[in-house]
């Protein structure tokens, strides 16, 4: 690792953001269901929506593995348009069929969509109704993820929040952590918690509905994910509280969030020292392999996941990158402030977006690598750009310590093998201009 | 409400795009939420186009729904214009903004834009992807051709041919090959490759190609009727289809060119000794009706399977599916229901299927063979080698795709004689199929024959789990069973278990086996 620079501004955190609005490349918040219903394994996500919808989830992560997934669209046809007094009938009957067929389903959401929005079919009446119906079997919840009010993780973040209201209330001081994480992530994030004796931790969400954790003011609470702005107002509601910090990305990154919430619970700073020195160095010995690739290299983000400032942060501290651009769906402030403080300033830092536009400074640029969706990345590879898919980095496990050399690395595979590729011929003659060059 | 796990087809919209990203010099303005926008991705991502398709969405939220999404959609189509400068604009609404009602088409019909602007008025909440791409492409059509000279030589228009169309690309090459030899040449291909001014040379040709009825009939008889252009009915996609094919062009043109055959190696491949074993493979298929339709003259007549079960997932075909199922002796399947189709498949239990990206999943879950005849695709199915399925090259290249997930001839016997081999035993699968290690061969509990197929032999599971109402097996029986190769094995098993049930045996011993093998003989 590049030891951290001594900062003496505020990074970027006051850096005037450039607010743009045009045509966004980006997934809606249905997406996040594609992980969510891996993590939250007694859940059920019925969206009701269009086949738009439907074709959407099996086409955004190329994920036709699984015979019956956890998930499914109640697609709406021209007679649920015509009549809404129906709407109600025909997801409960939808609803029915597939609890019936499902009773392993112990929660499950009703996933607004764009069409149903805009029809203002009431999703959360039809969840309070068959709420009772099913009560205490199932417990019905239900949040959009729809396009028009949610950008690809935001989904997560609606479907998080929808579930804050009904944790149970505890006057218990736990620490809560916020966000789904791929299960191995997670056990290291709970194991480095239990050796510096923090606990009880709970997570939310929790794999099963009869573990959900409770909340109330004696609550403690931890973010993974940048993009949880509307659950955390949710449980400040419930009277709990954020332990801010950066977030878990890179040595430094997980380094400074355990900090964090060491310091809140009153850890010593030699216990600290003692159980995140190993891994301390491990990461650092993890990234430094990746960094020789990255150190120097310009580096453009276009918005997708919410996480790019947190790993713009890690890419710039720990492996000597240049950001040029910095671009986020949305950036809340209160979350991403601390890393936003970390980056040196000079970068452009862009929410929302106008496809065109950005591309054209992405083009005037020319960064050593560019992250952008999959619509994106291969007309870029095509104009020499090097690209890393943004997607990989929500589904790939990239928090803390140990995956921090991976993170890295998800970054410098994309120029090491561009560098890697030859296709050009090995004739003598060839070899002679390279040498007169 | 119809709850939906996995789409045979996108929305029409998706089908709009396909004809919009094939060609050249149109852009669409599509009307629509953010989020829609992950449709660029099957372009990108699974054709590998290095290129963004020629779209532009409004990307209206929320908040100006209660305003102003008229002025988002102008604003749009002008920028669009200004930026892209495209020879045409197709406009149109994703099924949201068909809720919203803006009209595209009539909004931007009074901008003033100075190259045509073509409405799409596709019903989102009634058709797919297929009519999209049918209707998209005749509405373009009907703006832009127009009766024109003939050309001097005979020529013909190839139609069809769309972005993410399974094997399009090496389709159009084949084709244009095939009927150069009979003498015609090609005056366009569209959509794919078309710009609109292509379009509006359409009528310069002498006769349509239909190649794809699924995205281009609609076209075909607009131009029948209004420009008298004849189509070609005949899809060339197999031997027998080929020949057809030919002696239709011949018999529109009055040319006798007649294609080289020497190329054609399937009639021999499937002729030679070693493709016996080939004999009466039972096959289910399941695409679209274009390929499921040809893949069945194919399977029958020149493979020499035997079809147990067909149909297709787009029901504008439903009338000639359900024709040719009944020329098979069959009851067509006609749904995209994604779990109807595992369920018909489990059913008919065959030996293979040929089907599409979504039947390659229900074959890895079942245990059972399965090659792509058509759409829906994935990436692999853009092959980077020359593998067309039309004509004579298109026969070979299908001869092997199909053979290729199957144990080869003697293969099959050799894998049934060392069994009891530590790596060379039937569950250790083709030979030719790297990528996986052999199974270790076990020793299974003598009383469960169907633990010891699990893993490799899901297709056991239907078995087992109506275990109950189904006579028992004796260990000599067992035993025997087990010496059955691995990839007929659940079958044999299960007809055993309907014999006995129909003969009202209670307990399976060897001699039931054997009758129930004499009486299921073919």
């Amino acid at each position: 690792m590049n030891k951290p620079a001594q900062i003496a501004s505020s990074g970027c955190r006051e850096t005037p953001i450039l607010k743009e609005r045009g045509q966004r490349e980006v997934f809606c918040g249905l997406t996040g269901i594609i992980w969510l219903h891996r993590k939250m394994q007694d859940a059920f996500f019925l969206v009701v929506g269009s086949r738009t919808c439907a074709h959407l989830l099996q086409s955004a992560a190329g994920v036709m593995i699984f015979a019956e997934p956890r998930f499914g669209t109640a697609i709406l046809e021209e007679q649920d348009l015509a009549g809404l007094a129906d709407a109600q009938d025909e997801i409960d009957r939808e609803v029915d069929r597939l609890l019936s067929r499902r009773p392993d389903i112990k929660q499950l959401f009703l996933v607004g969509s764009c069409p149903s929005e805009v029809i203002k079919l009431d999703l959360s009446r039809a969840a309070e109704r068959l709420t009772q119906k099913y009560a205490p079997h199932v417990r019905v919840l239900n949040y959009s993820g729809s396009g028009i009010e949610t950008t690809f993780t935001q989904g997560e973040d609606a479907c998080l929040e929808s579930m804050v209201p009904i944790l149970p209330e505890t006057q218990d001081r736990e620490l809560l952590l916020v966000g789904a994480l791929p299960d191995v992530v997670e056990d290291q994030a709970l194991d480095l918690l239990e050796k510096l004796g923090v606990g009880p931790v709970r997570v939310l969400p929790a794999p099963r509905a009869d573990g959900t954790p409770g909340v109330g003011p004696n609550t403690k609470y931890a973010v993974l994910q940048p993009f949880l702005g509307e659950t955390c107002a949710a449980l400040d509601r419930r009277g709990a509280q954020r332990i801010d910090a950066p977030f878990p990305f890179g040595e430094e990154g997980t380094t400074a969030w355990l900090r964090a919430i060491a310091d809140e619970f009153g850890v010593s700073p030699e216990t600290f020292e003692q159980v995140t020195a190993a891994p301390r160095a491990r990461a650092r010995k993890a990234i430094s392999a990746a960094a020789q690739t990255l150190n120097g290299k310009s580096i453009f983000f276009f918005p997708d996941s919410q996480l790019e400032v947190p790993l713009a942060r890690f890419l710039t501290r720990e492996c000597g990158m240049q950001p040029i651009e910095i671009g986020a769906p949305y950036i809340h402030k209160g979350l991403v402030g601390a890393d936003l403080e970390l980056i040196p300033e000079g970068p452009t830092i862009s929410e929302g977006q106008d496809v065109d536009l950005q591309l054209d400074r992405c083009r005037a640029a020319r960064p050593d690598i560019t992250v952008c969706g999959l619509g994106l990345a291969n007309p870029l590879e095509a104009e020499g750009l090097t690209t890393k898919w943004a997607i990989e980095l929500v589904f790939t496990p990239v928090h803390f310590y140990e995956q921090a050399g991976d993170l890295a690395g998800l970054f410098a595979r994309p120029i090491r093998r561009r560098e890697l590729l030859k296709m050009e011929a090995d004739s003598p003659s060839q070899k002679t201009r390279e040498v007169a060059r | 409400m119809k709850l939906t796990v996995w789409t045979y087809e996108g929305p029409p919209h998706v089908g709009a795009m396909r004809v919009a990203t094939g060609m050249k010099g149109l852009h669409y303005v599509l009307h629509a939420p953010q989020g829609d926008t992950y449709a660029d991705l099957l372009f990108t991502m699974i054709e590998r186009r290095n290129h963004r398709p020629p779209v532009t969405y409004t990307t209206f939220q929320a908040r100006d729904l209660g305003s102003d999404t008229a002025h988002l959609f102008k604003d749009a189509c002008r920028d669009a214009y200004e930026r892209f400068k495209p020879e045409a604009l197709i406009v149109g609404a994703s099924c949201t903004a068909e809720l919203i009602q803006d009209d595209p088409g009539g909004l931007a019909e009074t901008m003033g834009i100075p190259v045509p602007v073509i409405p799409l008025e596709l019903p989102s909440y009634q058709r797919k992807e297929y009519f999209g791409c049918d209707e998209t492409f005749f509405q373009i059509t009907r703006a832009l051709a127009r009766q024109m000279d003939k050309t001097d030589r005979i020529t013909c228009n190839i139609l069809g041919p769309t972005g993410l169309g399974f094997r399009h690309r090496d389709d159009v090459e084949e084709l244009t090959g095939l009927l150069s030899e009979i003498g015609v040449d090609v005056n366009v291909v569209a959509p794919m490759g078309a710009t609109p001014t292509d379009i509006t040379k359409l009528g310069q040709a002498h006769f349509n190609v239909m190649l794809y009825p699924e995205t281009c009939e609609a076209a075909c008889r607009y131009l029948e009727r209004e420009l008298g252009m004849p189509y070609t009915k005949t899809v060339p996609i197999g031997v027998g289809a080929t020949r057809d094919f030919i002696a239709e062009v011949q018999a529109l043109t009055g040319l006798t060119g007649q294609p080289d055959e020497s190329r054609l190696r399937l009639p021999w491949w499937s002729a030679s000794v070693d493709s016996t074993y080939l004999t009466g493979k039972r096959v289910f298929l399941f695409g679209d009706a274009t390929h499921v339709k040809t893949s069945a003259r194919i399977a029958r007549d020149e493979m020499g399977f035997e079809v147990v079960g067909l149909g297709c997932y787009n029901r504008e075909f439903a009338r000639d599916i359900r024709a040719l199922a009944k020329e098979f002796g069959l009851e067509a399947l006609i749904t995209d229901d994604y779990l109807e189709v595992e369920k018909a498949i489990e059913d008919a239990a065959p030996e293979m299927i040929l089907g599409t990206q979504m039947e390659r999943h229900i074959g890895k879950r079942l245990g059972i063979p399965c090659a792509v005849i058509s759409a829906p695709v994935h990436v692999q199915d853009f092959p980077a080698r020359y593998s067309p399925q039309v004509g004579f090259e298109g026969a070979n290249v299908i001869f092997d795709t199909w053979i290729h997930p199957l144990v080869m001839g003697l293969e099959e016997h050799l894998l049934a004689m060392f069994r009891e081999d530590f790596e060379f035993h039937d569950a250790a699968g083709p030979s030719h199929h790297g990528g996986h290690a052999p199974k270790p061969l076990e020793e299974a509990p003598a009383t469960s024959v169907a633990a010891e197929a699990e893993g490799s032999m899901p297709e056991d599971t239907a078995a087992r789990s109506t275990g109950s109402d189904v006579a028992v097996w004796l260990a000599d029986a067992e035993k025997e069973l087990k010496k059955i190769p691995f990839f007929v094995r659940g079958k044999a098993k299960r007809n055993t278990e309907k014999y006995a049930l129909e003969q009202g045996v209670t307990e399976i011993s060897v001699d039931t086996l054997y009758e129930a093998k004499a009486h299921y003989a073919r």
